[in-house]
């Protein structure tokens, strides 16, 4: 259950970032969550809800945006099937992960 | 505060913001980085399910005569004990237990801290062996160069395809325990090798038994090959 972790971390620089414009509300947060983050979306949502009640991001909703693995070859550019070895059959290149793993805030809405 | 008629009513902002969430764990574990590339020491995050028998490895590489030729010390988090960090005291492998109470994983800073009280600087390899686990340990960087992933015979071939963020991340896969082969009939390397595939871009295993010592000599050169070049001492 790191999402708990991964929570406090989120909060706190969503507060940092709000204080710093002077934010009266904090409303929506957005983040996105790669396919092999490592982090459970419905986790993070349920680590949301119990960390947020008291701070300064009590009234903002969590948007999770979800981000698939995508992986390719890094000399020619061909798209890995889903569940394919991590090779390039044309090339013998193993493949590059394109996405899938970020852990990133991307946004917030806040009320100035 | 609105700004356009002076009426009092605030205004909705979108503030993008594209930031990594744990750049406060990225930063130490930068940190950590640094101090282990300018001192040569190469630092290993051992990873694995609870049992996969990450500190029998790291005691058989010890009781194994190639072990004796690298200095070697370890920190080991556990979520209750300290048992880890003695038995590897015991095996001659200077080490500290980091004792996380609930934590699933270790975060740079808690190694951090521990690098206070142990003598590293000194070491060839340092084992920072993570807590049994193969979900959590995999998200957090602490500073290693390398992340090596115990599977022991008992846990299946399909491991890897049902915890594919760990294995994309590891560098080697120790596959533990061989000396049980002759009870699991059923073992089948070749789908081992296949599963490993499809989630590791560059796939790499070594087999070992830390019981009969067999394939300690691979493991040991592979680590070597992987020591930091250049400062040899």
């Amino acid at each position: 259950m790191h999402e708990y972790s991964i929570v406090g971390a989120l909060v706190e620089r969503v507060a940092e970032e709000a204080a710093r414009r002077r934010a009266t509300a904090i409303m929506n947060v957005r983040v996105r969550i790669g396919e092999l983050a490592g982090v459970d979306p419905a986790l993070l949502a349920t680590a949301w809800d119990a960390f947020r009640a008291a701070g300064p991001c009590a009234d903002a909703s969590l948007e999770i945006v979800a981000v698939g693995a995508t992986w390719e070859c890094p000399r020619c550019g061909d798209a890995i099937a889903r569940g394919a070895l991590l090779r390039c059959a044309r090339c013998d290149e193993p493949a590059r992960l394109v996405c899938g793993d970020e852990i990133i805030l991307e946004r917030i809405e806040m009320e100035i | 505060m609105c700004e356009d008629c002076g009426c009092g009513d605030t205004k909705l902002v979108p503030v993008d913001v594209h930031a990594r969430i744990l750049e406060g764990n990225d930063r130490v574990a930068r940190h950590n980085r640094e101090h282990f590339e300018e001192a040569g020491v190469l630092a290993v995050n051992l990873m694995g399910s609870p049992g996969s028998g990450k500190t029998a490895l790291l005691e058989a590489m010890m009781r194994h005569a190639g072990g004796r030729t690298l200095r070697v010390g370890a920190v080991s988090g556990d979520l209750a004990t300290e048992r880890d960090a003695d038995r590897l005291r015991d095996a001659g492998i200077p080490s500290r237990a980091i004792t996380t109470g609930n934590a699933c994983h270790l975060d740079a800073e808690m190694v951090h801290e521990a690098l206070h009280h142990i003598a590293w600087r000194e070491l060839d390899a340092f084992f920072i062996e993570n807590v049994g686990n193969l979900v959590c340990p995999a998200v957090y960087d602490l500073g290693q160069d390398a992340n090596v992933v115990a599977l022991s015979v008992t846990e299946g071939e399909d491991k890897p395809l049902k915890y594919p963020t760990m294995f994309r991340k590891a560098n080697l896969v120790v596959v533990t325990k061989i000396d049980l082969l002759p009870a699991l009939p059923d073992f089948d390397f070749d789908a081992l090798r296949d599963a490993l595939a499809r989630v590791m871009p560059k796939p790499a295993m070594v087999r070992v038994s830390a019981r009969s010592g067999e394939g300690m000599d691979e493991w040991m050169r592979w680590l070597d090959a992987r020591r930091p070049r250049g400062r040899d001492r």
